[in-house]
């Protein structure tokens, strides 16, 4: 059957024959009407570049929801980072008409009775930095397609995220995608996730998202498999916020799953974790486009709009119920996004720093998650210490600041959160290093995680060797087939931002992949080092570490800063330092010579002018006690190594 | 002259001078002469200079002393347009390349050439470079006869290996020589050497330094050895065939140079430079860090022609485009602080310019004060006689108490109103006009 149609109506021979409903089918499933039977909620479940957003763009095809003509390659990917960069960071809604014969036996047959169906497919975040939204739009489904390239298996991510929706009951459909690749093994992977979720690796769909083979078996098979939602439609309303994205022109818009009751346009809404209130200006569904509705009911998914500007007014896991009729609890699972890698990020050109405090205060209306408070370097000037949930979250940031304001930025290297116990019980939260205090301290305490790493088993030594040399704890190994191990670890989250996965990639030649949960804290014997220039601290090179680590961090950062800081008219020393005590030390010997030996006739302007340039390079200089240092040797000595960010890019290449 | 000519403005055609140049001034008039020719092209050099076979011939050679007459009678006649005061030149330095390829009566004949259209005062300094091994008794007395009175022989090292590197082909052991038959013509005579050469250890720097002192010359001159890239050399070292000695070497043989040398006698007066007394120092050079008026004759010469005394300081801005702006070309832009320009590089183009009656000029630029300020600080505080203090604004004021306090300044001199480099100074001079340009 082919299936690239526009809608089909009654005038139509052969109505029937379309899984596309037809005009009268439609109208069983309008939305704010349609039973909860015919509802089916999904989403997909997939590792970046396994080609879920092309499998969406089939699905919208199929369904005609997207004219053929108005399609575009990702269509539900809004941001151009998301498109670039094949990962979905923010989730949305897309509500799909789909009919199936009543039989399963009669697929296929014009005169088989068939019923329509709304599914709701919801685009779930595909990072790990936004574990928390994953869940949420998991809370909002029944049912997830389990989505795994035919090339290369199963990945850490998608692995935490299948158990996470299996930890939601959720009904699961394992597919393997991309079969249409020459390198496609589908019977060697379709046997590892039938060994994952259970059942048969014959029942594992085969599918191209590219050609569109096996779409339309997978539409019926989760209209089938996925149950439908349940909710009591007499009940006051709840609704869960699985996503609120700001929109330039009309203001947040809040996507939302319908528990309990209904919701309707014009009435006033409340928050329950804020009991903030507002009016409902638009209610609607996605189709892809916002179509306004007269109400969303029991099961539907949809979205609001009232008018807030800023995305923390519309919380992601909050419940949304009617103001005059409340209902008495909030559904569970919500929390408030918790930041857990910290890092300042500062201006190159320091005049750009209210451009950078505007843009932040621009990104913030829509990402609920970012936080920022001023910060003054001595290294780098003003700047924000900002928090992300993680190391994507963080390059994201960084990388729509300096593309979308046109900012050049330089970010220290991401730390995670310390509390501090001194001596007298008090304790200091510290998010940056160079505010670990010194003097009496009973106990420092250090984010750690849960993670998962997959990876064949040739490199489970290579593995090892490096968690064991990040304090990782083996917490369980097993073979998800002969060729392939899956590994858990516990390991301090600060452990991981310093370039953990390049160096994951490095031992592995790429085959490892890696995920990980925020599971707690734990004691740990760390210190601050400081690095001081001819006495001075250098606070953007201040670094929490293990004792252990402290002076091969110390030997490291001073060699590097003796080769980046030019030689100065005096002796510069550089040291590292753990309290009072020096660790290490370099020393960049005074210069000796800074003059053009030559300077006749022909020379002047050429002098004159190279003088001319030192002097607006002096202005730029930073100046750490009598230091003069250009600013780019700082970015320089953070810029490598620093791990921030290059864990996104290259899980991208793989 | 520099390998690449700077940015600026184009010259004009005709070779007519900015407007304002009008008017009586105290500084100085000096004449630099460029000869593009050498026999060989040394590995370091990134001087604007030919070899015979690079110019596919030794025609332009011949040719060349009746080419720059046309420029220089050209000079003349636009100084005058412009409404130049006329001044003998005080000073005239022939420069190359290796002026002694061409022979002394052409250096002469230009000389004559300067004679004529500016006159030359009566105790003219008029020096020429040489190589030790392009001149001879004969020669040097011809040159004498001709009004020279001042010839600098490009020794650069005693050191047969360090000469090798330098691709200098001349026997070190004529230099005692040719030192003897300038002075027995009448001729004062400096020695150049070059310090820092791969290969050229300490030893090798004194045996230079000492060899120079033998000879009893009264004015040395010692560079630290530059490698300027598109030179042979820089692409010997790019190779690593080579290894630069570092700056600190380089420091550890300026303080050898000037303890030698004082110790016999020589005292320093600019950065690079030693004379036995002020009087044996090289006027027309000093003219340069002076910011003396010059004209440069020749492909690549530089020339530079200050404001009339007072003008730079009366406020008239670098475009005084008011009805009293008018000059004799009332069109053309204002000179500002002073103008500097420079002719076309290619012996070649520089001919064909001139045979055209046009000005070889290639570009030029109009100095604001900001730029003639920090030229005047750049310049000035390079020499033994130091930097008058009132020279600098008042931030470059307040930085002499913190450059005396690293010793970079000496503190006396600037107690008497003087910015005077200490010898830590010379070597950091760069740093210390950094200072006192930016406070």
């Amino acid at each position: 059957m082919v299936h690239h149609r526009p809608p089909a109506d009654e005038s139509r021979s052969t109505p029937e024959l379309s899984p596309i409903p037809t005009a009268a089918q439609a109208a069983r499933i309008a939305p704010a009407s349609t039973p909860p039977e015919l509802l089916r909620n999904f989403c997909i479940i997939a590792h970046i570049d396994h080609g879920k957003s092309t499998l969406a763009d089939r699905m919208l095809q199929l369904t005609g929801v997207v004219e053929q003509r108005d399609m575009r390659a990702q269509y539900l990917d809004r941001m151009d980072i998301e498109r670039e960069r094949g990962i979905t960071i923010k989730s949305q809604a897309v509500r799909m008409p789909w009919a199936v014969a009543d039989d399963p036996a009669l697929d296929g047959d014009p005169k088989a009775p068939v019923t329509p169906y709304a599914l709701n497919m919801i685009d779930t975040p595909g990072h790990v930095d936004f574990t928390y939204e994953v869940s949420r739009s998991l809370a909002a489904c029944e049912g997830a397609v389990l989505l795994v390239d035919a090339a290369q298996g199963i990945e850490a991510q998608t692995l935490a995220n299948l158990y996470l929706a299996m930890e939601n009951d959720l009904a699961i459909i394992p597919v393997l995608n991309k079969i249409d690749l020459p390198a496609a093994q589908p019977e060697k992977y379709a046997e590892e996730i039938a060994g994952l979720v259970g059942g048969d690796p014959a029942d594992v769909l085969k599918v191209s998202g590219k050609t569109g083979a096996g779409v339309e078996a997978l539409l019926d098979l989760i209209v089938r498999t996925v149950p439908a939602p349940v909710g009591d439609p007499d009940a006051p309303a709840r609704a869960m916020i699985f996503d609120s994205v700001y929109d330039t022109y009309r203001g947040v818009v809040t996507y939302v799953r319908v528990v309990d009751g209904d919701l309707n346009p014009r009435e006033r809404i409340a928050m329950m974790s804020t009991r903030a209130t507002h009016e409902l200006l638009e209610i609607g569904v996605s189709a892809p486009e916002p179509t306004p509705t007269k109400g969303l009911g029991v099961g539907e998914v949809g979205y609001l709009i009232t008018g807030v500007k800023d995305v923390r007014q519309s919380k992601v896991g909050d419940t949304v119920t009617n103001s005059a009729k409340p209902a008495a609890e909030a559904l569970g699972g919500y929390h408030d996004p918790r930041p857990m890698v910290f890092s300042g990020l500062y201006p190159i050109d320091g005049s750009d720093y209210p451009v950078l405090r505007d843009a932040l205060d621009k990104l913030k209306l829509n990402d609920a998650a970012l936080n920022y408070e001023p910060e003054t370097s001595v290294a780098l000037g003003f700047g924000f210490r900002v928090g992300f949930l993680g190391l994507l979250h963080l390059e994201i940031v960084r990388e729509r600041l300096e593309r979308e304001f046109d900012l050049e930025l330089i970010s220290t290297a991401p730390n995670v959160v310390y509390t501090v116990t001194l001596e007298d019980g008090t304790e200091v939260v510290v998010t940056n290093p160079s505010e670990f205090p010194g003097g009496k301290i009973k106990a420092v305490r250090e984010p750690v995680v849960r993670s998962t790493i997959l990876a064949p088993s040739e490199f489970i030594g290579a593995i090892m060797e490096l968690c064991q040399q990040r304090r990782g704890d083996l917490l369980g190994m097993d073979y998800l087939s002969p060729e392939r191990v899956e590994m858990r670890y516990t390991l301090p989250l600060a452990e991981i931002v310093f370039d953990f996965f390049d160096q994951l990639k490095s031992r592995t030649r790429g085959y490892a992949s890696f995920d990980y949960e925020p599971t707690g804290d734990q004691v740990a014997d760390l210190v601050k080092v400081d690095i001081l220039l001819q006495g001075e601290q250098v606070d953007a090179f201040s670094a929490v570490v293990h004792k252990d680590q402290a002076y091969s961090y110390g030997v490291m950062m001073a060699g590097k800063l003796k080769d980046l800081i030019p030689r100065q008219q005096f002796e510069v020393p550089i040291q590292a330092a753990v309290g009072a005590r020096v660790i290490a030390r370099e020393t960049v010997r005074a210069i000796r010579k800074d003059v053009l030996a030559k300077c006749y006739g022909g020379d002047i302007s050429r002098k004159r002018k190279l003088l001319e340039k030192q002097k607006e390079g002096k202005k730029r200089m930073k100046t750490i006690g009598r230091v003069e240092v250009p600013p780019n040797a700082f970015i320089a000595a953070l810029s490598s190594d620093s791990g921030g960010g290059k864990d996104a890019k290259d899980a991208k290449k793989k | 002259m520099s390998p690449a000519l700077p940015d600026g403005e184009a010259a004009p055609a005709d070779g007519s001078l900015p407007r304002g140049l009008a008017g009586p001034r105290t500084s100085a008039f000096g004449v630099y002469l460029h000869v593009p020719f050498c026999s060989v092209r040394c590995g370091y050099c990134d001087f604007n200079t030919y070899t015979a076979a690079e110019l596919g011939g030794g025609a332009n050679q011949v040719a060349y002393a009746s080419t720059a007459l046309r420029e220089i009678a050209l000079a003349g006649r636009v100084m005058r347009e412009a409404g130049l005061p006329g001044r003998v030149a005080s000073t005239v330095f022939v420069g190359g390349g290796t002026p002694t390829m061409l022979p002394a009566g052409d250096l002469v004949r230009m000389l004559d050439g300067v004679r004529d259209t500016w006159g030359l005062a009566p105790d003219a300094e008029v020096t020429t470079e040489a190589n030790p091994d392009s001149v001879t008794p004969a020669s040097l007395a011809e040159l004498a006869a001709g009004g020279f009175t001042r010839v600098s022989f490009g020794m650069q090292s005693a050191v047969p290996h360090v000469l090798a590197t330098l691709e200098r082909t001349h026997d070190p052991a004529r230099v005692p020589d040719v030192v003897r038959w300038a002075r027995d013509a009448g001729l004062a005579v400096s020695l150049d050497l070059i310090y820092g050469t791969p290969g050229e250890s300490l030893d090798d720097w004194r045996t230079s330094l000492d060899t120079v002192l033998e000879t009893g010359v009264d004015h040395v001159s010692a560079y630290a050895l530059v490698v300027e890239p598109g030179t042979k050399m820089a692409a010997q070292v790019r190779r690593g065939e080579i290894t630069l000695p570092d700056g600190d070497d380089q420091a550890a043989k300026y303080e050898l140079a000037d303890e030698v040398l004082t110790a016999a006698g020589l005292g320093w007066y600019e950065v690079s430079n030693w004379a036995r007394t002020p009087a044996h120092a090289c006027r027309h050079n000093l003219a340069y860090w002076r910011g003396d008026d010059w004209w440069g004759v020749g492909p690549g010469a530089h020339s530079y022609l200050g404001a009339p005394a007072g003008r730079a300081d009366d406020g008239a801005g670098p475009d005084g485009a008011g009805p009293d702006g008018a000059g004799p070309d009332g069109a053309g832009p204002d000179v500002g602080a002073g103008v500097r320009f420079w002719n076309v590089k290619h012996p070649r183009r520089y001919a064909a310019a001139l045979e055209q009656g046009l000005s070889p000029a290639a570009g030029r630029e109009v100095l604001d004060d900001d730029a003639a300020h920090l030229e005047r600080v750049m310049l000035g505080v390079r020499l033994r006689q130091g930097l008058d203090l009132a020279v600098l604004d008042p931030a470059g004021r307040r930085a002499v108490a913190g450059l005396v306090a690293s010793g970079l300044l000496d503190g006396r001199a600037a107690v008497a109103g003087r910015a005077l480099l200490t010898l830590r100074g010379r070597l950091l001079a760069d740093a210390v006009v950094r200072e006192l340009v930016t406070g």
